[in-house]
């Protein structure tokens, strides 16, 4: 679903990503964890499209498609969807006005009518019961005033409802106590099955006590240094990044 | 400059059988605006709106209030109140509705308030709004007829808004209208006043009203001016509103219509703990031309004023912003912030703002501050992660900028108007038709 081969960024002219490579299939999770520093958000930045990165080298594949190749909002319709750190505050935009149009223009992408306001109406209601929100949000400003854990089960919810093929969660868990990331592990859960994937990017390893990688990577200096199952997060846990850096790499 | 020869007339004739008082006040108003005639360009006051090619036109006098209930249901507001319908500028009793008329307070047309008593109002008219304030003002004077008295009782709160309706068809021959509403707020008395102002298609007369409000000790009014005159008219209106201690203020001041629009909103705050708070939004789009001029005067200590005026222009179409507020000498504590936001959709659009901040006491604390800007990039760029495309994106942005004033509506039929309003303006580009609908849950 996702192929990423020896991938190289810059940012302001220096180099942060060095070479990555790293394939994804459909049904699969994975974590990407590293030290601070190591490339991780640039990673994930990348993969948004944020402005400011630039891609010097190897390519990025999603669905078939160069993902370089696509606008934010293609990417997006296509089915690649960035859970952010620091969710943007929005005022006046309301969050029902967000979900209805970001609903309609992936249904447009995929040559879809608009969904009747009716049945629209009837799977928010369903999403924000599943997220534990109350329905008085929805005629709220995007995040505005939002605590740091109302922020990412909005992203959360979005994600619900955008139903993305590709999740991407960058440090999702931060800023959540363990009630808030109970209900965004419960939501990220619910959209694991055999045709999605989901790629998270997290610095501690708390997050994959509720959503268990099948694959974790440890990012290091711009390269992943060594990959392996769900133990690997917990031996980086009990041991610092340290001994991956001194180990060669893999 | 030469006036119309017609309007010279008119000016002249004095209506059959009134009473002396008003005789009087119109022949001291005809004469000032015939020294004075419309402003110019070389008027300070109107440097940008130029109402010079009112000297060549010609307006009639609409001769009856005949409208069926098709025109009038698709332009007025459908909201449970107390309503008074004018169709240019006559009353219509037959849309009215004063049934709904809570118990303490008084409604009627100018024109009965005339017929009968008129011991009030003969001190009422023109005491905030004289002669001499304006050209519009003398000719209100002059030729008005026709307009709203309104009273709310001594400690009387009411839920109910009194809602007066403006309707202005699009006639063979313009026509002219001069509303005057006289608005008296009895102390510790509460009440929310919507003025609507909505033309036919093509309609290309003039309305020129002028609003007097007296606020006793401790009165509350929310004043909604919701402005949707056709694209082809004139409206100039003229606002004063006398605070005395204690009162409270709202004004929400959303233009979205006209050809020529200008508002000069004046709050004297009299007395201590007198609050005004001004609210403002215009949309101009084509070759519309809308002015706001708002003056707050702290004439006491320990006033307050808060002031958010946004524009939103498009196409060729441009906006003029003036506010002042004044702090009267030893007016010590006053709090007085003002703002004004603008968002430019075409390069050919234009605003001229301008804050004026006059000070003459020392322990105050007072901001204003302007912008003409860009939408938030960050903003567009996290839309567009959800995949929203640019454009819908900048589209919902500038909703948005306009929410911050629609979100202090109270009035849930008024705020759908409005935001439809806005949404329906915004160029289709934007692509925000089918998103302001139904979507309560």
């Amino acid at each position: 679903m996702l192929e990423i081969k020896d991938l190289h960024a810059t940012v302001e002219g220096s180099e942060i990503l060095k070479g990555i490579t790293l394939t994804i299939n459909p049904g699969e999770v994975h974590a990407i964890m590293g030290p601070n520093g190591a490339g991780k958000s640039t990673l994930s930045a990348v993969l948004a499209g944020r402005d400011g990165y630039e891609v010097t080298q190897g390519s990025i594949t999603f669905d078939g498609k160069d993902l370089m190749e696509m606008e934010v909002e293609e990417r997006a319709q296509a089915g690649l969807l960035m859970g952010f750190q620091y969710p943007v505050e929005i005022p006046g935009v309301k969050n029902i006005y967000l979900l209805k149009s970001a609903l309609n223009a992936q249904r447009a992408a995929q040559g879809l009518d608009e969904m009747p306001a009716p049945e629209f109406m009837k799977l928010i209601k369903e999403k924000i019961s599943f997220m534990k929100m109350d329905s008085s949000f929805l005629h709220r400003a995007v995040n505005e005033g939002f605590s740091g854990g109302e922020k990412k089960r909005n992203e959360i919810l979005q994600m619900l409802v955008l139903q993305p093929k590709l999740a991407l969660l960058d440090e999702i868990d931060s800023g959540l106590d363990i009630d808030a990331m109970k209900v965004v592990a419960e939501g990220v859960n619910s959209l694991r099955d055999e045709n999605r994937a989901i790629l998270m990017v997290t610095h501690y390893q708390r997050l994959l006590n509720h959503i268990t990688p099948d694959q974790v990577h440890v990012l290091i200096d711009g390269r992943i240094a060594k990959s392996g199952d769900r133990h690997l997060a917990e031996e980086l846990e009990a041991r610092g990044y340290e001994w991956v850096i001194e180990e060669p790499a893999a | 400059m030469s006036l119309p020869e017609t309007l010279i007339k008119r000016l002249h004739e004095a209506p059959s059988g009134e009473p002396e008082w008003l005789s009087e006040k119109r022949r001291a108003g005809a004469s000032h605006f015939e020294t004075v005639g419309f402003p110019t360009r070389r008027d300070e006051a109107w440097k940008y709106t130029d109402m010079s090619r009112l000297s060549s036109a010609d307006f009639a006098q609409a001769d009856s209030a005949e409208l069926d209930h098709a025109r009038f249901d698709a332009l007025r507001l459908d909201i449970d109140a107390c309503r008074l319908v004018f169709v240019d500028g006559l009353f219509s009793e037959a849309l009215s509705d004063l049934h709904r008329l809570p118990e303490g307070v008084e409604v009627s047309p100018l024109s009965r308030v005339m017929a009968g008593d008129q011991q009030a109002i003969s001190e009422q008219l023109g005491r905030l709004t004289a002669i001499d304030f304006s050209a519009f003002a003398a000719l209100n004077t002059a030729l008005t007829g026709e307009g709203a008295v309104i009273n709310i009782g001594k400690g009387k709160a009411v839920e109910t808004p009194i809602y007066l309706l403006f309707i202005s068809r699009n006639n063979t021959t313009p026509v002219m209208s001069h509303p005057r509403i006289l608005v008296r707020c009895e102390a510790e008395s509460e009440a929310t006043l919507i003025e609507h102002y909505a033309g036919e298609q093509g309609a290309a007369n003039l309305t020129n009203v002028v609003t007097e409000i007296e606020m006793a000790p401790a009165s509350r009014l929310s004043h909604y001016k919701l402005q949707e005159a056709s694209q082809s008219e004139y409206h100039v209106a003229s606002i004063q509103v006398d605070q005395q201690r204690d009162t409270n203020f709202t004004s929400h001041n959303l233009n979205l219509g006209g050809a020529v629009v200008r508002n000069d909103l004046i709050s004297d705050l009299n007395d201590e703990n007198a609050t005004v708070d001004l609210l403002g939004l215009f949309f101009g789009q084509d070759r519309q031309h809308i002015d706001n001029h708002t003056k707050v005067n702290h004439n006491a200590p320990r006033t307050y004023s808060n002031e958010n005026y946004k524009g939103i222009l498009d196409g060729r179409a441009r906006g003029v912003f003036n506010g002042r507020v004044y702090i009267k000498r030893d007016a010590q504590q006053v709090l007085g912030y003002q703002n004004n936001a603008n968002l430019l959709l075409s390069d050919r659009a234009e605003i001229d703002t301008k804050p004026e901040l006059e000070i003459y006491a020392d322990d105050v604390q007072c901001s204003h501050g302007t912008t003409t800007g860009q939408l938030d990039e960050n903003a567009i760029f996290a839309l567009r992660a959800r995949g929203i495309d640019e454009q819908m994106a900048r589209g919902l942005l500038t909703l948005a900028f306009a929410n911050e004033v629609m979100e202090r509506i109270r009035h849930g039929e008024l705020t759908d108007r409005v935001e439809r309003a806005v949404a329906g303006k915004l160029p289709d580009r934007f692509n925000l038709e089918s998103l302001v609908e139904d979507t309560s849950l």
